[in-house]
């Protein structure tokens, strides 16, 4: 069959998808994006986590042929739909948590980018850097769909509590990192959000 | 070359940003954030086949035929592999023992294990065709425990076995045996006043790592292969696979991928050598990637345990004595079964002042999936039993358990049953004394917070089950002990290849080893380590492949003390051919080139007063300075086979933890409210890391005390293989982590620093299950605690 669907903001078409296929299937193998990942092909891990038409969903189990005519955010799509956000007076957090109370992020702001990074002068969402800057990744497999699920977080509480993060984030399995960076790097991007907003009066 | 030799101390190039000692942030960090970072499982070929495995569905069974017809005649389908069709007379492999079939060859030895491989234009096809293939098995008598393995008329799973230990093994079906013996156990025993005595149980545990096992194997013009993977040890794949494709190793040429986890579970080969042989015969390339199902099948699995503890101790709190029975269950196959041996069995006592010792450690072959690598090997299983021995010690002695433990606690100088003496610092008393220091969390939040309360933060979480009635807390500590590095004699080395220029005006380093970036960060740490040496800002690190020489494997704790060893000592050979070139070109404009110590500083050659003599830039002009080399570790020594001795390990790593539970008695559920951890790192070299490092392994820990078990029946079959049924913590059930890092350093180290990945590991389970006991009085005498276990249900 052939499927037509939005994948961060594009209008995107696919062949031949075989009815079996999911739409994790059809983002990795079809249309080059393999941003999400395939930890379990279970719906247990959110390691496959995007949103479809604005709700995250585990997309190895949602059928390819379901997504014909929605809209689909992958970890891809994240910095520009901040970018987005940020355009319509949304900054991903209008109040929020102090930069005080996010306070277990300790890593110190060092040029540390070298090597594969330096080539790649993108933008990062204010998630994305906050992963990043709170030591949130390790080997990054749970990453991009932790993203997701955290950045639409952010989108509808602009300062979680802790049991919120946990709440939120409680369907994304990470073996690394036993959270607490992650908890860390949520914290961290409520708070920049929050400072931003004040320190603009907005 | 000139007199004056550049110090290669610590001093050099701590002035220059983003050196050893700071948080730098991960070089791979935006890539993995935006989804552009390229695991194994993402590579994508033009032209490329899927392979997929068909294993077999009997843990033991004679293979009567095979039938490939009618899979082959499947549209789409372009290979199909068995046994018989292998390329050479090697058709085994293993990391010690050469015992794995590539495919099963006449018979298969567990649950799981490879039959053939199909390679098709698709994977749903290739998963289809593969159910084509007809396998005639006659299903065979299971081994799988200790009693059916040693039985008289128990079948021989190996028969002429020829690897290393089959001589010295008291049956065939034992993989390795050590014991140790020291001092007098039986006359120690009579200076006790308590005895105190207990049998514990380790259930199986998988690593878990989240990319699954997968790779592409791509034909090259010249007959070889190239292969992309996710492995922890390039080199010892290479070593394996080559002779199995019956390719010189020059074309196996491989690099490493995106790793997505690893704990120990990919020191096994898994894919590749299928996916190389699927690539030969298509003459297309091969991708395969393993699904969450067959990942469980697909790699070896901690060792399930059973350990027999005595101890003895004086009214005044002396342990006297200790003796030890520990039995691994190795599975089909040797993985790395003799190294767990002789950790278990080394590290058996704990950290702890034991003189007079009576240890035995065996791994045995059974028909249970193969056991080998996970974080912690051998020392995790015993940790949890010596220390429920402590607790149970303690309390028979009417002393508090920390307070006991500290009284016995080893330290710099004491002498391991092994006969070793632990020459670099060993505070386990202090870190006690740390994690017992920290504040504890408040009690019964729920009580003060009154209608405000979260159930959420109460056992049995979201499902709502309680409001606090029935709800105790407990508290308990543990501590650990664990060698880091390659033990027993082992040639343990690694390879650092370092190349310093101008680029667009700036000095560049290039640090290029093989080792395998699984998320430890790694690579974050040799770019800190090259600024420091170096005294430049650009560091580059190359892509991971076998252009370079072996960088060991990224397991034993030991990757940023041996490759960052590596790479620190390549550093210091490029510094000593930049200051030649230096004195070359610059040495008669200032006496100081002659006279003074040398240091590379941010871009500079400075004096050890500080005074700038030239720029890097300006010595490099014109000039490349590359340089490959081995770095090793110091000599150790294999142990006695008979008492145990030698100088077995090169480093100890030691934790302690604090869990604080609370328990729902009556439901039997438990919520970990927090799980404190104070380590000693020797030196810190990114503390960000270091932290991530110690909540990750300690959350491992968690998942052994109260979920994680792959579950083997009786007739050795795999139960639950899946995220449903196989549960590791979420974040909901992983509690706040503090950390409370110590730096003492060992100079025997680079940088003074200790292999810190695995000791956190250890410590967490029995505090967990300490902090259980605490709350419930029960013994408690197996890992992982279910609820059943606390309702007695
Ligand atoms: S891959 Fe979809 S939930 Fe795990
Ligand atoms: S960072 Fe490896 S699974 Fe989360």
């Amino acid at each position: 069959m052939r499927l037509t669907f939005n994948v961060n903001g594009r209008q995107q078409e696919a062949d031949d998808v075989w009815e079996g296929e999911s739409l994790l299937y059809v983002l990795r193998e079809r249309l080059g994006l393999p941003g999400s990942k395939n930890a379990c092909e279970q719906g247990e891990c959110g390691s496959c986590t995007v949103r479809l038409d604005g709700v995250p969903v585990c997309s190895c189990l949602v059928a390819a042929g379901q997504a014909q005519d929605r809209d689909i955010v992958t970890v891809e799509g994240l910095a520009d739909q901040a970018k987005k956000r940020a355009a319509a007076g949304c900054a991903g957090g209008a109040c929020g948590t102090t930069l005080d109370e996010a306070k277990q992020w300790e890593s110190k702001p060092a040029d540390g980018q070298s090597g594969e990074a330096s080539t790649s002068p993108l933008t990062l969402s204010p998630i994305q850097q906050a992963f990043i800057d709170a030591g949130a990744v390790q080997c990054g497999f749970c990453t991009p769909g932790l993203l997701v699920a955290a950045d639409e977080l952010l989108e509808r509480n602009d300062s979680p509590s802790d049991a919120d993060i946990r709440e939120a984030l409680s369907g994304n399995l990470c073996r690394c990192t036993g959270y607490e960076k992650i908890l860390d790097a949520v914290r961290l991007a409520a708070a920049r959000a929050g400072a931003e907003t004040a320190g603009t009066g907005a | 070359m000139g007199v004056t030799r550049t110090p290669t101390n610590i001093t050099q190039g701590s002035q220059t940003k983003g050196g050893i000692g700071e948080s730098t942030l991960r070089p791979d960090g935006t890539l993995k954030v935006t989804g552009e970072f390229a695991y194994s499982s993402d590579l994508w070929h033009e032209d490329m086949l899927w392979g997929f495995t068909l294993r077999s569905p009997h843990p033991h069974a004679r293979i009567k035929s095979i039938d490939t017809s009618e899979a082959l005649a499947q549209a789409g389908v372009y290979a199909v592999l068995t046994h018989d069709d292998l390329p050479t007379e090697h058709t085994k492999y293993g990391l010690e023992y050469t015992d794995t079939p590539v495919l099963a060859d006449g018979v298969v030895r567990h649950h799981g294990e490879p039959v053939a491989l199909v390679a098709a234009d698709h994977p749903e096809t290739a998963r289809r065709a593969a159910a084509k293939i007809k396998v005639d098995y006659e299903p065979l008598p299971v081994v799988h425990d200790e009693a059916s393995a040693l039985a008289d008329d128990a079948p021989i799973l190996h028969p002429g076995r020829d690897d290393h230990h089959a001589g010295q093994v008291p049956h065939p079906n034992i993989v390795h045996r050590q014991p140790i013996i020291r001092g007098n156990a039986e006359e120690a025993a009579q200076r006790a006043d308590v005895i105190v005595s207990g049998e514990y149980e380790v259930g199986m545990q998988d690593q878990a790592f989240l990319g699954p096992e997968s790779g592409l194997a791509v034909p090259g013009e010249d007959g070889g292969v190239d292969l992309y993977v996710a492995t922890q040890w390039l080199h010892s794949d290479l070593r394996q696979i080559a002779p199995v494709l019956g390719l010189p190793e020059e074309k196996v040429r491989m690099t490493l991928s995106g790793v997505g986890g690893a704990f120990g579970g990919r020191e096994d080969l898994s894919m590749q050598i299928h996916a190389c042989l699927l690539a030969l015969r298509t003459g297309k390339p091969v991708k395969i990637v393993y699904n969450r199902f067959e990942s469980f099948f697909g790699h070896v699995h901690r060792h399930p345990a059973k350990l027999w503890y005595e101890h003895g101790a004086t009214k005044d709190g002396k342990i006297t004595h200790m003796k030890c029975r520990i039995v691994l269950d190795g599975g089909a196959y040797a993985s790395a079964s003799p190294a767990v041996v002789g950790n278990a069995s080394s590290l058996s006592v704990g950290p702890y002042v034991i003189d007079d010792v009576e240890i035995e450690a065996v791994a045995l072959y059974t028909n249970n999936p193969p056991c080998g690598a996970m974080r912690g090997f051998g020392a995790v299983q015993a940790c949890f039993a010596y220390e429920s021995q402590m607790d149970k010690l303690a309390e028979k002695l009417g002393m508090d358990p920390v307070e006991f433990r500290q009284k016995n606690a080893m330290s710099q100088g004491t002498i391991m049953p092994t006969g070793q003496v632990v020459d670099s610092p060993a505070p386990v008393a202090e870190l006690l004394r740390r994690v017992k220091a920290m504040p504890l969390p408040p009690e019964k939040q729920w009580e003060a917070a009154g209608d405000a309360a979260d159930v959420r933060a109460l056992p049995g979480g979201l499902s709502n089950t309680t409001h606090g009635e029935g709800v105790v807390r407990g508290i308990g500590y543990a501590v650990g002990i664990k060698n880091v590095g390659f033990s027993e004699g082992f040639d343990d080395y690694s390879t650092a290849r370092v190349q310093l220029q101008v680029i667009n005006g700036e000095p560049v380093a290039t640090v290029h080893t093989a080792m395998a970036e699984v998320g430890q960060g790694g690579v974050t740490v040799h770019a800190q380590i090259a600024r420091t040496e170096l005294g430049v800002t650009q560091v580059v690190i190359h892509p991971a492949d076998t252009q370079v020489g072996s960088a060991g494997s990224t397991s034993a704790s030991r990757q940023t003390y041996m490759t960052g060893g590596a790479v620190k000592n390549t550093c210091e050979a490029v510094r000593e051919k930049v200051l030649e070139i230096g004195r070359r070109k610059f040495g008669t404009y200032h006496p100081a080139w002659a006279t003074a110590e040398l240091l590379l500083e941010s871009g500079k050659v400075v004096t050890d007063g500080g005074e700038p003599l030239a720029d890097l830039v300006d010595v490099l002009e014109g000039e490349t300075v590359d340089i490959e080399l081995e770095w090793r570790h110091r000599p150790t020594e294999a142990f006695d086979l008979v008492t145990g001795q030698g100088f077995g390990h090169v480093q100890y790593s030691f934790a302690a933890h604090r869990a604080v539970v609370e328990v729902d008695t009556e439901l039997g559920l438990v919520k970990v409210i927090e799980l404190a951890c104070a380590q000693d790192v020797g030196k810190a070299l990114n503390p960000l890391s270091v932290k991530g490092q110690i909540q990750g392994g300690t959350t491992q820990g968690l998942g052994l005390a109260v979920m994680e078990e792959i579950i083997v029946s009786k007739d050795s079959k795999v139960r639950n293989p899946s995220f449903t049924d196989y549960l590791i913590p979420t974040i909901l059930d992983t509690p706040t982590i503090p950390v409370d890092v110590l730096e003492l350093a060992d100079e025997h180290a680079p940088y003074g620093l200790r292999g810190i990945g695995e000791a956190p590991t250890l410590s967490s389970t029995p505090a967990v299950v300490s902090a259980i006991r605490a709350a419930t009085g029960l013994a408690l005498n197996r890992v992982p605690v279910r609820p059943e276990h606390i309702t007695g249900t």
